[in-house]
């Protein structure tokens, strides 16, 4: 397996350079596509200026913020769903009702309520953050070991204690799972708001390189959302497998 | 059991119906501006009234008909993009980093690449929510046909079956469970882009529909299309359940 990692860069490398030669034979100024070398140039331009930084940073900055937010809303619904049986039956049908709806039909609402700028967009993805967070994290709440919960009630802990030095501490390879599952969500849909409404980050940047007809900067920026979501992607799947090791593969897989 | 799950379900509805009657005396008492939040009462009656005098149901049909033949063509060609690339060890080590690489990436970010390319028409829309829907049921069918258990390929080959059998008659079956579970995933994407598209292409359906209204503060309208939207996103849940037990069902008999 070591030995062929060069084979997943064969593909790629040829796709680069036949369109690279593709666009400089047919040698038309395009309005719709550019040649990887004038993409790469785009891209070191818009990076060196600090425009693309920026956009990178706002919609970091709010996929950051819902994340945090939604995700802390869906662990603690997730553990009360999880740890008080009958809240989860009732709530059952409120759940499902709400959980369904697309992401984005909740941006028009958003869009009314907030205006345009950071607090919408942080709302929409908290929004679509709180379920899957809610959903794993009540899950995990249902596989931890009872034997632990009846060591708490032999040690007489009390409700914050229990949650605090078992609970937690059981679930939390799962609930490492949730966010990294919920942090690729937060930036596609950050990047989707940024897209379809708010004059903001990333998306935003992409849309104005369209509509100005740099079709070498707009490429530039899809290289770059690439870049950015691969990169969250891989830090935090490393961080999961140095935090939990072990623990994190076994629960991924048994999940 | 049965009627003690029955007693839940009901309680749950009850729960579900005093939230909605909280939603309507917050609205009733003004607790929160009625531009920004309608009673359950307008929302419902603009919904009637859209489908019955209005061409709400025009729209409906145009979102739900976007996302299916989207949907459909992003599960064929995924199907059997997977099926070769799944059976296929020498192709999945060229072309599995590069797939990896590109999956994080968020497919709304092609929208302002495909509207370069094809222009605002309705086959840059279905183009965008083929491309974005692709990716789980690629993903999931060649993570599907790698698992297929290796013994049943040698089966495959001491009984001298064409490759073309040995997909139709071991692996697919084999993989169908992985390959539906990308299906599922599939087609929420193929609903969120659905409607992503028609905000920004402004093609006629839900999500233009729900924008225009938002933008000229017809809050009751708005909360009508995302009430739609979240039926949608049910109904379709439930429509690929039902289709997953029905294709799925020797899987339990089987256990």
């Amino acid at each position: 397996m070591k030995r062929s990692w060069w084979k997943g860069l064969v593909v790629p490398a040829a796709l680069i350079v036949a369109a690279e030669i593709a666009m400089r034979l047919s040698n038309t100024t395009s309005m719709s596509l550019a040649a990887p070398s004038d993409i790469l140039a785009a891209l070191l331009r818009a990076l060196f200026d600090g425009s693309m930084l920026v956009a990178t940073r706002d919609t970091l900055a709010s996929a950051g913020a819902g994340l945090l937010l939604g995700g802390l809303l869906g662990l603690l619904l997730g553990m009360i769903f999880g740890l008080i049986p009958i809240v989860n039956r009732l709530m059952e049908v409120t759940v499902e009702a709400i959980r369904p709806i697309p992401s984005v039909a909740v941006l028009p609402i958003a869009m009314l309520v907030f205006g345009f700028g950071y607090s919408m967009e942080i709302a929409i993805v908290a929004f679509s953050c709180l379920w899957p967070v809610m959903i794993l994290t009540r899950a995990a709440m249902a596989g931890i070991e009872p034997r632990l919960i009846e060591v708490a009630r032999a040690l007489r802990l009390s409700t914050t204690q229990r949650i605090a030095k078992i609970v937690l501490p059981a679930a939390l390879p799962r609930i490492m799972v949730a966010v990294r599952l919920a942090a690729a969500i937060a930036l596609v849909v950050a990047v989707t708001v940024e897209i379809a409404a708010n004059p903001l980050g990333l998306g935003y940047g992409i849309l104005v390189a369209q509509q100005g007809l740099q079709p070498d900067l707009m490429l530039a920026y899809l290289v770059w959302i690439g870049v950015v979501g691969w990169s969250l992607n891989a830090t935090l799947a490393f961080a999961e497998k140095r935090l939990f090791g072990r623990a994190a593969q076994v629960e991924a897989a048994g999940a | 059991m049965k009627w003690s799950r029955l007693l839940s379900l009901l309680a749950s509805f009850l729960v579900t119906a005093l939230f909605v009657l909280a939603w309507k005396l917050v609205a009733d008492y003004k607790l929160v501006s009625p531009v920004f939040l309608p009673g359950p009462d307008r929302a419902w009656t603009s919904l009637v009234r859209g489908f019955t005098t209005g061409d709400l149901g025009v729209k409906f049909l145009a979102t739900v008909e976007r996302m299916f033949w989207g949907w459909l063509i992003a599960s064929l060609i995924g199907v059997a993009l997977g099926a070769a690339i799944g059976t296929s060890p020498k192709l999945r080590a060229y072309l599995a980093p590069m797939l990896e690489f590109l999956r994080p990436l968020p497919a709304s970010a092609t929208i302002p690449v495909a509207i370069a390319v094809l222009g605002l028409s309705d086959g840059m829309v279905l183009a965008v929510i083929a491309f974005g829907a692709l990716w789980p049921v690629l993903l999931a069918t060649i993570h599907g046909f790698a698992a297929v258990e290796p013994r049943l390929y040698e089966v495959g080959r001491a009984l001298r079956l064409s490759r073309a059998t040995v997909i139709a008659k071991i692996a697919l079956p084999s993989a169908s469970p992985d390959i539906l579970a990308g299906m599922r995933l599939g087609l929420t994407v193929a609903l969120i882009l659905s409607v992503v598209c028609e905000m920004i292409a402004g093609r006629d359906g839900l999500g233009n529909w729900i924008l225009l209204a938002a933008r000229s503060f017809r809050a009751p309208d708005l909360y009508a299309g995302v009430i739609l939207l979240g039926l949608l996103g049910y109904f379709t849940a439930i429509a690929i359940g039902l289709l997953e037990a029905r294709l799925l069902v020797w899987r339990s008999r089987a256990r």
